[in-house]
């Protein structure tokens, strides 16, 4: 069976959730190869091999991640031309998306980018317009290049031997161009990524303040949330851009997705529309965020989140 | 150091859009046309660096008669002049032709003819971020995208790279392709004086075969991938939505519950 190529994200071997996920669609399409970047492979071995990697091709190099995206997009070249995949899938991260289009371009290939669904053909399905649009569309030239966004699909456990094959690449010197020279994490405590969280409560401009997003980040916890900020929010600094969900921020699909303050503008909601299940609190009963909600409380977020927080760590006691 | 600044004409963020059935391209006829709003971003910080290196922001637009808006909102902001890719063939042009026609327009240029080529990080209109990426790509130069801070120094540039849990600080020499985020700087808001220079400024109309491309390259016809189809998506269900009296978190945890999310 062909093969198909899927791009592990992970940090020290830590694999990301949405490496599950590409792996669960690659199987639908032919037998999952793991490309694995980076140093951790030991440590990432179980979780690839259980969502089944039939083989990791292993580029232990510290070459590839000291420059920017194009040492990794030839390396993924040259896997395409060795192995001759059906397809290669990618997480729809920063990094993810600008892989996919340099090897696109490497490759002679058309790319698909935040697919929500891969099937067979492969055809990829799409959400647009903030998710009042449903697209599918299919790569006709070269090998189908497709990212997908974190939580389109449940990762489905499905054994694989995950064999590790070591391959090496001589970079050109185009791909040395951008070298990374530092690295700075901005302190998120224990939250989950924002990107891949299973619930997400976000907070807006009836926050407040800067200070009062203590509020947000304590509900947040209490859920084992992510959070998130809408633009008012950010823009006002009360919370760092990273966080921002909408438009010209993150786009996010978790299985909650909670606002509090946020009326849902447009903006907003082309970040958010495809959340499973969204509940909302604000003070106005006209906000447009209600269109969208499975539920919702019209009132102070100043009240109801607090207490909110207080009921959901009872019951989880 | 000279600069070009790569913008696109979008619908307007808060109009609906809509695909054309006949070809499932976006109807642009069907919504307010405006310049994408990251790329004012990029103006703004093309100008911002001419401003304190000295030199000429060109600004690189790609898309029907009706963009001359966008190129004279952007010479209106302050750029110098402007390079206006039209050409019928482009319609439905994917990224991977968009970026062709972009990387081929830059190339034009010359040796020498640019020292970074500055872009939004994406388009409100296809949100797919792959185009700066690409143009790096085929024109073989260094790319410092997704940045929230430029910094130019001699022949080096370097950006602090937004990542979804703070930043990486990227160096490279240039020539290069940046690409920038919003709130990297505030954009200004033409003059009036900037509108009446705007327009005596040059803008260069530039067709495909000036651009050493066929028809068959770009467009619709020269897309490495389609559309199958598309259908607007089911409705959300209308939820339920109750007014606090003291009850609301009460009401809200036994739904949170009633989803075993708590």
């Amino acid at each position: 069976m062909a093969e198909v190529l899927v791009l592990v994200e992970h940090s020290d071997g830590e694999v990301k959730k949405v490496t599950t996920e590409l792996l669960t669609l690659a199987a639908r399409l032919g037998e999952p190869a793991a490309v694995f970047v980076g140093s951790g492979f030991d440590t990432a071995k179980e979780s690839l091999a259980a969502h089944g990697a039939a083989k990791v091709y292993v580029a232990d190099d510290g070459e590839l991640t000291s420059y920017l995206v194009a040492p990794v997009a030839e390396l993924l070249a040259q896997l395409v031309s060795s192995a001759s995949p059906v397809a290669v899938l990618l997480s729809s991260s920063a990094d993810g998306k600008e892989i996919a289009a340099r090897l696109a371009i490497k490759t002679g290939s058309g790319v698909i980018t935040d697919a929500t669904d891969v099937r067979d053909g492969p055809v990829a399905e799409q959400q647009v317009f903030g998710g009042s649009t449903v697209v599918t569309s299919k790569v006709g030239t070269g090998t189908p290049i497709i990212t997908v966004r974190p939580n389109s699909v449940a990762p489905e456990t499905n054994a694989g031997a995950a064999t590790r094959e070591d391959v090496t690449v001589a970079l050109s010197e185009v791909a040395k161009g951008a070298m990374i020279t530092d690295r700075v994490v901005e302190e998120r405590g224990e939250r989950p990524d924002l990107s891949e969280a299973a619930i997400v409560v976000s907070g807006g401009r009836g926050v407040g303040s800067g200070e009062n997003f203590s509020v947000i980040e304590a509900l947040a916890d209490a859920l084992g949330a992510a959070v998130g900020a809408s633009r008012a929010a950010t823009d006002a600094g009360w919370y760092p851009h990273q966080h921002q969900v909408g438009q010209t921020g993150k786009t996010v699909s978790p299985q909650l997705y909670v606002a509090a303050g946020i009326s849902g503008a447009i903006q907003h909601r082309a970040g958010m529309q495809t959340s499973k299940t969204i509940v909302a609190i604000n003070k106005d009963p006209e906000a447009p965020i209600f269109e969208l909600v499975d539920f919702g409380v019209v009132g102070d977020l100043h009240q109801v989140v607090p207490a909110l927080t207080e009921k959901v760590r009872t019951r989880k006691g | 150091m000279k600069i070009v600044v790569c913008v696109k004409q979008v619908p307007d963020t808060w109009s609906e859009k809509k695909l054309d059935p006949s070809d499932s391209t976006l109807d642009r006829g069907a919504t307010d046309p405006v310049m994408n709003e990251m790329d004012e971003y990029a103006v703004e910080e093309a100008l911002r660096l001419k401003e304190a290196h000295e030199g000429e922001v060109t600004i690189l637009c790609m898309g029907p008669d009706a963009a001359t808006e966008t190129v004279r909102k952007a010479l209106s902001m302050g750029a110098d002049r402007a390079i206006h890719v039209i050409d019928d063939a482009l319609h439905g042009s994917d990224a991977v032709a968009t970026s062709l026609a972009l990387s081929k327009a830059l190339q034009r240029l010359g040796d020498g003819g640019f020292d970074l080529v500055i872009l939004g990080s994406e388009s409100s209109d296809a949100r797919m971020s792959v185009v700066p990426a690409m143009i790096a790509e085929r024109l073989g130069l260094p790319q410092l995208t997704f940045a929230k801070e430029v910094t130019v120094e001699g022949t080096t540039v370097r950006i602090k790279r937004l990542t979804d849990d703070g930043y990486q600080a990227v160096e490279a020499t240039l020539p290069a392709v940046v690409s920038v985020v919003e709130k990297i700087n505030e954009p200004r808001y033409p003059s009036f004086k900037g509108i009446m220079a705007a327009k005596k400024k040059p803008v260069d109309t530039v067709s495909l075969s000036d651009l050493g491309l066929d028809a068959a390259d770009v467009g619709l016809s020269g897309a490495w991938s389609s559309v199958e189809s598309f259908e607007a998506a089911a409705p959300r269900e209308a939820g339920t939505v109750v007014k606090d009296d003291g009850e609301g978190a009460d009401k809200l945890v036994e739904f949170l519950a009633s989803k075993k999310f708590v």
